[in-house]
C-alpha cells in the first residue's frame, strides 16, 4: 500500500458520519430532556413559593396577602384558615416518620443483605431477591391500607391509648416499604465485595460470622450507607402511605419523645395532598404554600443527595 | 542450605508432648509405608494424606494422592496447570469444603489427627494450618488490624503491640512499616501486601503454613525476598508451598512433589533427588521442560 492510500485510509472519515451524527444528537435530546424537566420545575417551585413570603412577593410583583418568612420556618401551629403557616408542624411529622422507618429498616434491611449474600443458598437466593423485589413493587396505596385495616389494630392491643391514625403504623409501613430497597443496594454492595477478602477471612479461621459483620460489611460500608440515605429520602418522599396512615389533623410532636407516635400527624407530603384536595383558590395564599412546602420538602432530599455523595467518596469501597 | 543446622534444631525439638495412646494409635496406622511415592524423610510427619481423592462435580482433580510431608522444612509442589497442586493444598486446611461442587474422599493426618473425621471443626483446623494466596488479599483495614486479625477472632490474648512487630520482622517487612502500622494495607505494594499476607498468617502460631504460588505476581526483587523468608520460616514452621517455577523449587524446598496432568503424584522425593536423578522419566522430562 502506498502511504498516500494509508493518508486517506486512517483519516478521520466515522466521527461525523451521518449515522455517528444523528445518534449522538438523538441520545444528546433524551438527556437534555431530563435535565430541561427537573431544571424547569426547580425554578417553578422556587419562583411559585417566593410568591408566599412577604420578603419576596414584591421581587414577584406580588400583591395581597403574603406570610412571613420566620413565622413560616419557625412556627409550630400549621392553622390554614387561621392563617398560620408553621412549617415545623409538618417537618416533625416527616422528620418522624423517616426515624421511625430507619429504625425498622436499616437493621432489618441489613440483616436480609447479610443473609442474602453471605448465607443463603444459590436455591434461597433464587427465591428471595425476587420475592423482596415483588414487596419493592407493591403500589403504596396497598401500604397504606394494610397499615389502617391491619397494623393500627394490632398496635392498638399493645398501646390501647393509640389513635386510629398514628405515626406508628405509619412509619412501620414506611419502615416495610423501604426494606427492600435497603437490602438489595446493600446486598449489590456486599456481593461485590471480592472473593478473595472472604478466602482470606476463612483461611484465618475465620467463622462465617467473623467473615459476614468483620470483612465483608466494613468493605461494602459505603454502599451499605448509601443504601439507608436513599431509603430514606424514599421515605421522606413516601405520600400515599402516610397520607392514609398518619391522619390529616397537623400538630407538633416532638420526634425524639416515644410517646409521640401513638398520635397522628400531618407529614409535608400529606399536607400537601391535602391542599390539594381541599378548594383552594387559584392565587390563594394556601395555594401557593404548596409551592414553600414542596420547596423545603426538596431542600431535604437534595442534602439527603448531596450527603449520599459525599459518603460514596468519602467511603468509596477501596479493595 | 543449614541441612545440617536444622537437623540439629529437630533433635533439640524432641521434647514435643507426648501423643495420646489414640493418637500412637492413628501414627501407627500412618505411618505404614507410602507406596507409589516411596518418600519417607528422617524428619518427623506433620501431615500424612492416604489416598485422597477429589472431586469437582463429576470431574475427578485428584487421585489416591498418598504422602507424608515432614515438620520444619519446605515441601515445594510442582506440576503443569490444572493438575490439582491447589486442590491438594486446599484439602489440608479443609478451604475445599468451601466449593459447593467439591467432594474429597481419604484420609488426611494432621500430627495423627484426621482432619476429616466427623468430629473435627474446619474453623478450628484452619486456625492451626495458616494459608497465603497466589494474590496478595490484605484486609481493607489497617497493617496493624491484618496482622492481629487471627488473634481476634480467636479471642487470642497477649501483647499485641508485641507480636505485630515480631510477626512483621519475621516476614521481613518491620523496617518498611514500622511508623505507619496504622495506615490501610492496601497502601503497600505487591510485595509488601504479601509481605504483610506472611505475618498475618503466622501472627496466631499455625502449625503448617499454605502458600500457593505466593511470589507468581511479584517482580523478581519482591520474589527473592519472599523465599529468603520462606527458607527462614522453615526453621519454626511446616511450610508447604505451590510453585510454577523449577529454579524456586530448586532453590528453597527440600522436598519436592511432582503432580502431573491428570492429579496424579507422580514422584516425591528430596529436592536434590527429584532435580538430579528423578525416578521417572515423565518427571524427568517435565522438570527438564520437555512437556507440562
Ligand atoms: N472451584 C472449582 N470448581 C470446579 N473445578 C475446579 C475448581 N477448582 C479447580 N478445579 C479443577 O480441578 C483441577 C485442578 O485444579 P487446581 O486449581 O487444583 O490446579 P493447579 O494445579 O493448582 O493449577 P494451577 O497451576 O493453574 O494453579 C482443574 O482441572 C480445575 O479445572
Ligand atoms: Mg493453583
Amino acid at each position: 500500500m502506498s502511504t498516500d492510500d494509508l493518508a486517506t485510509d486512517i483519516s478521520k472519515q466515522t466521527e461525523n458520519s451521518p449515522r455517528e451524527l444523528l445518534t449522538r444528537t438523538f441520545f444528546f435530546l433524551c438527556a437534555g430532556l431530563s435535565i430541561v424537566t427537573t431544571i424547569s420545575i426547580v425554578v417553578l417551585l422556587v419562583t411559585e413559593a417566593a410568591k408566599f413570603f412577604t420578603i419576596t412577593a414584591p421581587l414577584m410583583g406580588v400583591t395581597g396577602e403574603t406570610a412571613s418568612l420566620v413565622d413560616f420556618l419557625t412556627g409550630t401551629t400549621w392553622q390554614i384558615n387561621s392563617g398560620e403557616f408553621g412549617v415545623l408542624t409538618l417537618v416533625s411529622a416527616t422528620v418522624m416518620i423517616t426515624l421511625g422507618s430507619a429504625v425498622i429498616a436499616i437493621p432489618l434491611g441489613v440483616a436480609t443483605a447479610i443473609y442474602l449474600s453471605e448465607y443463603a443458598s444459590k436455591r434461597a437466593r433464587s427465591v428471595l431477591k425476587p420475592a423482596l423485589e415483588i414487596l419493592a413493587g407493591v403500589p403504596t396505596v396497598v401500604y397504606g391500607f394494610f397499615a389502617l385495616i391491619y397494623i393500627t389494630p394490632a398496635l392498638s392491643v399493645v398501646f390501647p391509648s393509640i389513635g386510629t391514625f398514628n405515626m406508628l403504623s405509619a412509619s412501620v409501613v414506611v419502615g416495610v416499604m423501604i426494606i427492600p430497597m435497603v437490602a438489595s443496594i446493600s446486598e449489590d454492595a456486599m456481593s461485590a465485595v471480592p472473593d478473595e477478602l472472604r478466602q482470606a477471612g476463612y483461611g484465618m479461621g475465620a467463622t462465617k460470622f467473623d467473615v459476614a459483620t468483620g470483612i465483608v460489611v466494613p468493605a461494602a460500608l459505603s454502599g451499605i450507607f448509601s443504601s439507608f440515605i436513599l431509603a430514606l429520602s424514599r421515605a421522606i418522599g413516601e405520600t400515599m402511605a402516610v397520607t392514609i396512615a398518619a391522619g390529616s389533623r397537623a400538630q407538633f410532636l416532638n420526634p425524639l419523645n416515644p410517646a409521640s407516635f401513638l398520635e397522628g400527624s400531618l407529614p409535608m407530603t400529606a399536607a400537601m395532598v391535602q391542599l390539594l384536595l381541599g378548594d383552594i383558590t387559584g392565587g390563594g395564599l394556601a395555594y401557593r404554600s404548596l409551592f414553600a412546602i414542596g420547596l423545603v420538602l426538596f431542600v431535604i432530599t437534595l442534602i439527603m443527595n448531596v450527603i449520599s455523595d459525599f459518603v460514596a467518596q468519602r467511603y468509596r469501597e477501596e479493595y | 542450605m543449614s541441612e545440617q543446622n536444622r537437623d540439629e534444631q529437630r533433635t533439640g525439638d524432641a521434647g514435643s508432648p507426648d501423643p495420646t495412646d489414640d493418637e500412637m494409635l492413628i501414627q501407627t496406622d500412618v505411618s505404614e509405608s507410602v507406596e507409589r511415592t516411596g518418600a519417607s524423610f528422617d524428619r518427623d510427619t506433620v501431615v500424612s494424606a492416604r489416598d485422597i481423592n477429589v472431586w469437582y462435580g463429576d470431574d475427578q482433580a485428584l487421585q489416591n494422592i498418598s504422602m507424608d510431608i515432614p515438620e520444619k522444612s519446605v515441601t515445594a509442589m510442582v506440576g503443569p496447570s490444572g493438575c490439582g497442586k491447589s486442590t491438594f493444598l486446599r484439602c489440608i486446611n479443609r478451604m475445599n469444603d468451601l466449593i459447593d461442587s467439591a467432594r474429597v474422599e481419604g484420609d488426611l493426618y494432621l500430627r495423627g489427627k484426621n482432619v476429616y473425621d466427623d468430629d473435627v471443626d474446619p474453623v478450628a483446623l484452619r486456625r492451626r494450618v495458616g494459608m497465603v494466596f497466589q494474590k496478595p488479599n490484605p484486609f481493607p483495614k489497617s497493617i496493624r488490624e491484618n496482622v492481629t486479625y487471627g488473634l481476634k477472632i480467636q479471642d487470642k490474648g497477649g501483647d499485641y503491640d508485641e507480636i505485630v512487630e515480631e510477626s512483621l520482622k519475621r516476614a521481613a517487612l518491620w523496617e518498611e512499616v514500622k511508623d505507619q502500622l496504622d495506615e490501610s494495607g492496601l497502601e503497600l505494594s505487591g510485595g509488601q501486601q504479601q509481605r504483610l499476607c506472611i505475618a498475618r498468617a503466622i501472627a496466631p502460631d499455625p502449625e503448617v503454613l499454605l502458600m500457593d504460588e505466593p511470589a507468581s505476581a511479584l517482580d523478581p526483587v519482591a520474589t527473592s525476598q519472599i523465599e529468603d523468608l520462606i527458607e527462614e520460616l522453615a526453621q519454626e514452621y511446616t511450610v508447604v508451598i505451590v510453585t510454577h517455577n523449577m529454579q524456586q523449587a530448586a532453590r528453597i524446598s527440600d522436598q519436592t512433589a511432582v503432580f502431573l496432568t491428570g492429579g496424579e503424584l507422580v514422584e516425591f522425593d528430596d529436592t536434590q533427588k527429584i532435580f538430579e536423578n528423578p525416578e521417572s522419566q515423565r518427571v524427568e522430562d517435565y522438570i527438564t521442560g520437555k512437556f507440562g
